[in-house]
């Protein structure tokens, strides 16, 4: 209830309030490489203020601030890392649409690989179980009957 | 056995993910921990929002003893609703210093002209720079800055009363009991 | 009144559930026939109650009834009829009723069918399905009724989030849930199985319809959603790896590794347990996603209203139908009768392949999807890591890529033992044309584009590889049967051979797209033009357009190049009741590629304008389509629709008499 008061005041508010900023334009670098890279950047980087959106695609004020930010750091020589490095130490390692490798990831990085050698372990030992077994139990009467229709059927179509 | 075992391997990891989840739910997906936590505030020295006025905000400002920074603008919805409070706490003594975020030459003075002023001090970031190194994703954002400097909490969205007895009032008692 | 009546029949379809629920599983551990037939007929007037509950929301919303709240909060008068109908399904509770109607008529669709199946199995899947639709059934009523009133009853509605009023919305959500509600059916029949301790070749063959089913269904609504996607978002994304979209993939990835484990168990008797673990699965990760989409557990663009009381509500429950599948198969499933064997190198050998890298597949967007919450949990709030398009870029394509490569093999692979020289010998056309098409994708798309060119090869191979099971079928006995062959190909051959194809048209469009996009900004003003990607773009109109309920900004670009004149219409629309705004691409699609042009804001004279060219991109969604057709086509596969012979002699005179 009182989350809605407060909606309802804001939407009021609103109707009197002067439109907030519109983004800043994007003033692409002169260097054709820079800009290239500095693209590259904007992809890596998450927009904090919208949803799953990195800073090249959103429509956002702050992203397009924050992709001017990347444009200077650019061209001011950092390096890749260092502008990334840069907006981490602000806004957290949530800005990183690629998370780091380290002790509260390895698990996320490693995991589908654990995955497939796993899952890889477990094929082998079942077709090497499934080899020493042999015919582990033999069909009876009844299922061979089944068999034998079910194939037959197969070859008919 | 071990095999048997093996069967009841998907349970087991059913009930690890189902606890994780339900801790999950009651977290606002959307809240973001500040980096500056017990870091002391980027350097900053900002000009006035009015002319005339020949000092606006600078780190320096907010030393001394525990105090509010307030990130607002004339355009933001949610710092209006916080401002008469503001106003309120101002006059119970709070210090509260201000930072003007992006708001077009003159449009921070008019507001605060026409409103009323809360602050000790008001800083104009016209670009949104110091925002953006304060890690501000939007305005009002409140940050609770002890005596040496250092952030320790920070507050996204507007102050209500409620927000203030709840969250903040404790934590700045616990800061001038420190000294 | 309608909206009572819609309530009534709602709470009689609980009711029924509950029956249903009690009858179809004593009805089949007593195997009492009146019990039995009493469940069947259960499902039966379910699917007829909660039809009529579906119906009396939907002419709410035509009417369009604003004392009803549900339908003030997501229709206006102004809206389109179309988009007040689709608003039916376009808020919580209305879709949550589409989830259930679905699960309805799989139920209803399962008594009807299931007459030729040993009766206890199919009373207990019906029992099964049952406690599914009446948890769902009782979660709406209880929590989110769409059946409230309003009083007094306002004059207006608010609006449909203007983003889903769209033509592809409309169908999106009843295909995505056809989809992952149809794995309903594969869970309750695999639970039923576990209760008797008896899965066999009959049961495989019973089960294989109901997962096609839902795969078809779910691969054309994840389809239809990228494309909206593509469209309606106005930058040319087609697939965001945001938590929604991955809780349709899951089911689909695990979807698809449950069709061909199932094949396995069909055709061979083997990988019984682990068909059954994957039913179990693929409905559970279904139900995952209802939990992500509805919780607000992660933030999403597609997430409905955050309700942490809902989402508690739909856990409790994933959990509670998950967990107790999962124990009654650690329970029941080492005990099931283990099928035949098979060498390293067989079709099943490379069923079970393509079974691993698929569930790899899923772990990667499982943990991609939920790892973020996982942190944040485990650190109290302190850290927030986020997951995005580059951690998927460097697990799950490397996970697909051999996955892509093993395919082609598939069909020509032997079943029970077979040797990797023959069946490449037997491959040798499709490898050939696979060589010329790395050549090929090396220059054109790059040297640098190293996955990009093994994704574009790969794509290449599967339409070659599945083109050459029918040629080689077809020509096996000489000239003279050619005909006669291609006329006697079963739907099945047919099926697994577009689906095949449709995946390497998929893998093509994508590699080309990721490889080959190009993008360029202009600010114009009428008669400026701009040249891109080989053409020349003139802004020959910018005018303002009152729709029914939005006024767009439409600018008219006239498209001139080689063999090209057109004109592209691009939109920018204001939904003034929710004051939102929606970006309608011009898009001029050939099968070459896409020219995607989206317009920003107005600058002095002119018009910010987004122009990109997509090579290639309409391959991924008619791949997705082709898949879906091929699915599609093996339903109407005889050896399917016949579904399994209680005793085997009788069915086949029975076949013989008309």
């Amino acid at each position: 209830m009182k989350r809605a008061a407060l909606i309802l005041t804001a939407l009021i508010l609103m109707a009197s309030a002067p439109p907030p900023p519109a983004p800043v334009e994007d003033r692409p670098l002169a260097d054709p490489a820079q800009e290239a890279r500095a693209q590259a950047i904007h992809e890596s980087l998450r927009c904090v203020v919208c949803q799953n959106e990195s800073i090249a695609e959103s429509g956002a004020v702050l992203a397009a601030d924050l992709r001017q930010v990347v444009r200077e750091r650019v061209s001011a020589g950092d390096s890749d890392k260092e502008v990334r490095a840069f907006m981490v130490e602000r806004y957290g390692d949530f800005v990183l649409l690629k998370p780091p490798f380290e002790a509260a990831t390895w698990l996320l990085w490693l995991g589908p690989f654990a995955v497939v050698l796993i899952g890889a372990g477990a094929v082998f030992a079942y077709l090497r179980r499934r080899r020493s077994a042999g015919e582990a139990t033999p069909l009876t009467r009844e299922e061979r009957a089944r068999l034998d229709a079910l194939l037959a059927e197969e070859d008919e179509a | 056995m071990i095999r048997r075992l093996m069967f009841f391997v998907p349970v087991v990891a059913l009930a690890v993910l189902a606890g994780l989840l339900w801790l999950g739910l009651g977290r606002d997906p959307e809240a973001l921990p500040s980096t500056l936590i017990d870091r002391p505030l980027p350097a900053f020295e900002l000009a006035p929002v009015r002319t005339g006025e020949d000092h606006g905000l600078a780190t320096t400002d907010l030393t001394g003893r525990p105090m509010l920074l307030n990130v607002f603008a004339s355009w933001c919805v949610g710092c209006r609703l916080e401002h008469p409070f503001l106003m309120e706490l101002a006059g119970r003594g709070v210090v509260i210093q201000g930072l003007d975020w992006k708001d077009p030459p003159g449009a921070g003075a008019a507001w605060l002209a026409e409103h009323g002023d809360p602050y000790a001090r008001v800083g104009d970031d016209p670009d949104g720079r110091t925002g953006i190194d304060l890690g501000v994703s939007g305005a009002p954002e409140t940050f609770i800055v002890d005596a040496r400097g250092r952030v320790r909490h920070r507050h996204v969205g507007p102050i209500t009363p409620e927000v203030w007895e709840t969250e903040l009032r404790p934590i700045l008692q616990r800061l001038e009991a420190e000294g | 009144m309608i909206a009572e009546i819609g309530h009534l029949a709602l709470i009689l379809a609980f009711l029924l559930a509950l029956v249903q629920a009690a009858m179809g599983l004593s009805g089949g551990a007593r195997r009492d026939s009146r019990l039995m037939a009493g469940a069947r007929a259960s499902a039966l007037f379910q699917l007829l109650f909660v039809a009529m509950a579906f119906v009396a929301l939907a002419i709410c919303y035509l009417i369009p009834d604003f004392s009803v709240a549900l339908v003030q909060q997501h229709s206006h008068s102004t809206q389109p009829w179309p988009y007040r109908l689709a608003a039916t399904w376009g808020s919580h509770e209305g879709s949550l009723l589409l989830w259930v109607l679905i699960l309805a008529i799989y139920g209803a669709a399962a008594a009807l069918f299931g007459r030729r199946l040993r009766p206890t199995l199919v009373s207990r899947m019906l029992g099964v399905q049952a406690l599914i639709a009446a948890a769902f059934l009782g979660f709406a009523l209880f929590t989110s009724n769409p059946f409230l009133r309003l009083h007094p009853a306002p004059l207006d509605g608010a609006e449909l989030n203007p983003l889903l009023q769209d033509p592809g919305l409309v169908l999106h959500p009843p295909l995505l849930y056809l989809g992952y509600v149809g794995f309903s059916a594969a869970f309750s029949l695999a639970a039923a199985a576990l209760i008797e301790g008896r899965a066999d070749m009959a049961f495989a063959r019973w089960l294989r319809p109901w997962i096609i089913a839902a795969w078809s269904a779910l691969t054309l609504g994840i389809a239809l959603g990228s494309w909206w996607a593509y469209y309606e978002l106005g930058w040319g994304g087609w697939w965001f790896w945001d938590p929604v979209e991955n809780a349709s993939l899951m089911p689909w990835l695990a979807g698809t590794a449950l069709l061909h484990s199932a094949i396995v168990l069909e055709k061979r008797g083997a990988l019984i347990s682990w068909t059954l673990l994957l039913s179990i699965l693929t409905f559970s990760l279904s139900l995952l996603g209802t939990f992500l989409v509805r919780s607000g557990v992660l933030t999403s663009v597609h997430a409905f209203a955050v309700d942490p009381a809902r989402g508690t509500a739909i856990l409790g429950f994933t959990v509670l139908a998950t967990g107790a599948a999962l124990a009654l198969y650690g329970w029941r499933a080492p005990s099931m009768q283990t099928g035949a064997v098979f060498s390293p190198v067989s079709r099943e050998a490379g069923l079970a392949l393509n079974n691993l890298f698929l569930m790899a597949a899923t772990a990667t967007v499982f943990l991609g999807t939920f790892y973020p919450v996982f942190v944040e949990v485990l650190s109290q709030g302190q850290d927030r890591i986020s997951v995005g398009p580059p951690y998927y870029a460097i697990t799950f394509v490397p996970l697909v890529l051999p996955l892509l490569a093993i395919v082609a093999y598939g069909p020509m692979l032997n079943w029970k033992r077979d040797s990797l020289k023959a069946v490449t010998g037997r491959l040798k056309w499709p490898l050939l044309i696979a060589a010329l098409a790395l050549v090929v994708a090396i220059f054109t798309l790059g040297p640098s584009h190293v996955l990009q060119i093994l994704g574009a090869t790969l794509g290449v191979w599967l339409i070659a590889g599945s083109a050459w099971v029918l040629v080689r079928r077809w020509t096996a006995a000489g000239r003279d049967e050619i005909g006669w062959r291609i006329r006697k190909t079963p739907p099945a051959v047919w099926a697994l051979c577009l689906a095949h194809a449709g995946l390497g048209m998929t893998a093509l469009g994508i590699a080309s797209v990721t490889a080959l996009e190009t993008e360029t900004v202009a600010t114009l003003t009428p008669g400026q033009s701009v040249d891109f990607a080989g053409r020349r773009m003139t802004l020959t109109g910018a005018e303002i357009v009152e729709g029914p309920n939005y006024r767009a900004e439409r600018v008219i670009l006239h498209a001139t190049g080689p063999g090209v004149n057109r004109e592209i219409i691009s939109e920018r629309r204001f939904y003034p009741v929710t004051g939102t705004w929606t970006t309608e691409a011009g898009i001029d699609l050939t099968p070459l590629g896409a020219y995607y042009v989206s317009v920003g804001e107005r600058r002095g004279d002119g018009v910010v304008i987004r122009a990109w060219n997509h090579p290639m991109v309409g391959w991924i969604w008619w791949g997705g389509l082709v898949m879906a057709f091929g699915g599609a086509l093996s339903l109407a596969d005889r050896r399917l629709r016949l579904a399994a012979p209680a005793p085997r002699a009788p069915a086949k005179t029975a076949e013989a008499a008309p």
